[in-house]
């Protein structure tokens, strides 16, 4: 069977009878324990554990090079691509592990959504064509069905608006900010129980990023968000959680106002306080 | 930290040779240009010569007739007209979509040591004199079958095209930034929906960019032809026959002692060139229209149009 003739039920169906469940933990969308992730032998991320609850937005803060991106990435089975990399460790979604054998990653990949750091629209794609992309290349043809999402993914995005006229205009003639947008509707427009996002609002200007802010208040409502920032400022207004790391290790994970107002830890408190980084 | 002392040095420094840095701009401009004239005059000349010679020779007959007696200057070259279009259709079949793949292959899923072996063969192949490729298809296919075709003469010319496809669509999909794949991958599509949807058509220009090179360079490929489809003066009635091509034509009428047959040759070098220059933009624009950044659909969109699309 191709990929292209699955249909979002039958992915359901599948689902059941491939994965087998273990114990699920109603509070936790997603579970990461002890991820360690190598490039070509050299520890990039080390025994990294975090727990994700269900329509949360937690953030990633940590100075550059801290390994944010590539803990983030661990979430995807994002590092598939790359052969240096090597994942230890468990991550589960739903009590399901991500990293197991007998499965597939793209079933998971389906239900997690992610916005890069920077935009990357499908470039000879036009505005309608990107939102669609990923329902339309797993086979759903239905032109109601992508209509409808492309309006609810756009509203979601902010950018139903600006661009509701010229839906058909390709995506690289948007401003990078659009752009980004963009990235954002194709991600919800697969309808994704959780969204990972990478720095989406480093390229953007400040009425863009404020919109970006916006939008994910909004989507936390539905949605489990895990956002990578290297903005403090962005992490206290966004966020419910927020994990500091520094050098490959997790220093403090706790609620955002706590974190920030009360740190229990030497380096997350200078971090906060601006003393380095 | 540099002190503020040394930092005026610094840029005392950068101010002195200004008219030297000038100059010396002013040499590398002049050779550069130089370099592109000597490039362009011998292009230029051969065009010229082909042009001047050819034209006298072009008439409705010369470009539908069969050849006529040898010397008579009558006839034409209606079956080399067709042999050519005929064999370069017969190859881009075979050799476009191996060479595509092989291209797709080696650049998407190649990292590994089979993969590097292709490569290494196929660079080879792609240095091969032209003439071994034509025994080659000679010894297993005319000789096997008994006798010259059109399908030995496609065989020995797709096995010149699909190396160069293969180097040139693995260089452009090499060239599309991974975190397209990334996105594709991140919104649950497999890796040859990412690969035939997104990164292919990313590549467009590059991929046609290769297979027109490959065509331009069977399109005059005489040495593999005399070893498998051989030539003939009667058009076109069976794929397992003889066929004519422009090149063996020209090739045949160059080495007649008639002046009219050299005219004739003449005009049979520029019908080539003039078709391999349609191939090449017809196919252009057909294919790379929609981008809008080709000169016609540029025009189009605004001039014709009125700026909507």
């Amino acid at each position: 069977m191709t990929a292209l003739s699955i249909r979002p039920q039958e992915v359901e169906a599948n689902r059941d009878s491939v994965f087998k469940p273990e114990v699920i933990d109603e509070k936790y969308k997603m579970i990461a324990e002890n991820v360690t992730v190598t490039y070509g032998g050299i520890p990039a991320i080390k025994n990294v554990s975090m727990k994700f609850k269900e329509r949360t937005v937690t953030a990633l803060i940590g100075p550059s090079g801290c390994g944010k991106t590539t803990f983030l990435r661990c979430l995807n089975r994002m590092h598939d691509m790359i052969k240096s990399a090597k994942v230890v460790g468990k991550v589960t979604i739903d009590g399901i592990d991500l990293y197991s054998k007998d499965i597939d990653p793209i079933y998971h990949r389906r239900k997690v959504g992610m916005v890069f750091q920077k935009p990357n629209p499908f470039p000879t794609m036009s505005i309608y064509d990107n939102v669609t992309a990923g329902l339309r290349l797993n086979g759903v043809r239905d032109r109601k069905i992508l209509d409808e999402i492309v309006e609810d993914s756009l509203k979601m995005a902010y950018l139903w608006d600006e661009v509701k006229n010229d839906l058909k205009k390709p995506a690289l003639e948007l401003s990078g900010g659009q752009q980004q947008r963009v990235c954002i509707a194709r991600a919800l427009a697969i309808q994704p129980e959780v969204l990972l996002m990478d720095e989406p609002a480093s390229a953007l200007d400040p009425i863009a990023t404020q919109k970006i802010e916006e939008t994910i208040t909004e989507l936390k409502k539905e949605f489990t968000i895990i956002i990578v920032t290297h903005n403090m400022q962005q992490a206290v207004r966004v966020s419910d959680y927020t994990g500091f790391m520094y050098l490959g290790d997790l220093i403090e994970f706790r609620e955002t106002k706590k974190l920030f107002t009360d740190p229990k830890n030497e380096l997350t408190a200078k971090y906060v306080q601006g003393q380095f980084g | 930290m540099t002190s503020t002392q040394k930092r005026l040095e610094y840029r005392m420094m950068f101010k002195q040779n200004v008219e030297k840095r000038l100059l010396v701009d002013k040499i590398v401009r002049i050779i550069v240009f130089s370099c592109v004239i000597i490039a362009i005059i011998p292009l230029g000349s051969i065009l010229a010569e082909i042009f001047k010679n050819g034209t006298a020779a072009i008439s409705y007959e010369f470009l539908t007739a069969t050849p006529g007696a040898i010397g008579t200057g009558e006839g034409g070259i209606g079956p080399a007209i067709q042999g050519t279009l005929i064999i370069i259709g017969m190859s881009s079949l075979i050799g476009i979509p191996i060479g595509v793949l092989s291209g797709v292959f080696l650049s998407e899923f190649g990292e590994n040591r089979l993969a590097q072996i292709v490569r290494f063969f196929n660079d080879v192949f792609m240095e091969f004199p032209s003439i071994v490729l034509g025994i080659f298809a000679f010894l297993i296919i005319v000789l096997v079958l008994g006798h010259f075709s059109i399908w030995a003469g496609a065989f020995a010319l797709s096995l010149i095209m699909f190396p160069i496809i293969a180097r040139t669509t693995e260089e452009s999909l090499k060239m599309v930034p991974m975190t397209y794949r990334e996105a594709g991958l991140s919104l649950g599509l497999r890796r040859w929906v990412i690969t035939m949807r997104i990164v292919l058509a990313s590549a467009k220009s590059g991929l046609i960019t290769g297979i027109l090179l490959s065509v331009a360079r069977i399109g005059g490929e005489t040495a593999p032809l005399i070893m498998t489809i051989l030539g003939s003066s009667q058009f076109f009635h069976s794929f397992d026959a003889p066929m004519d091509a422009l090149p063996l034509r020209i090739w045949r009428l160059s080495l007649l002692p008639y002046d009219s047959a050299q005219l004739q040759g003449w005009g049979s070098a520029m019908v080539l060139i003039i078709i391999i220059l349609a191939i090449n933009i017809g196919v252009r624009y057909f294919f790379l229209r929609k981008r809008g950044s080709g000169m016609f659909s540029r025009l189009i969109r605004q001039k014709i149009l009125g700026g909507k699309r």
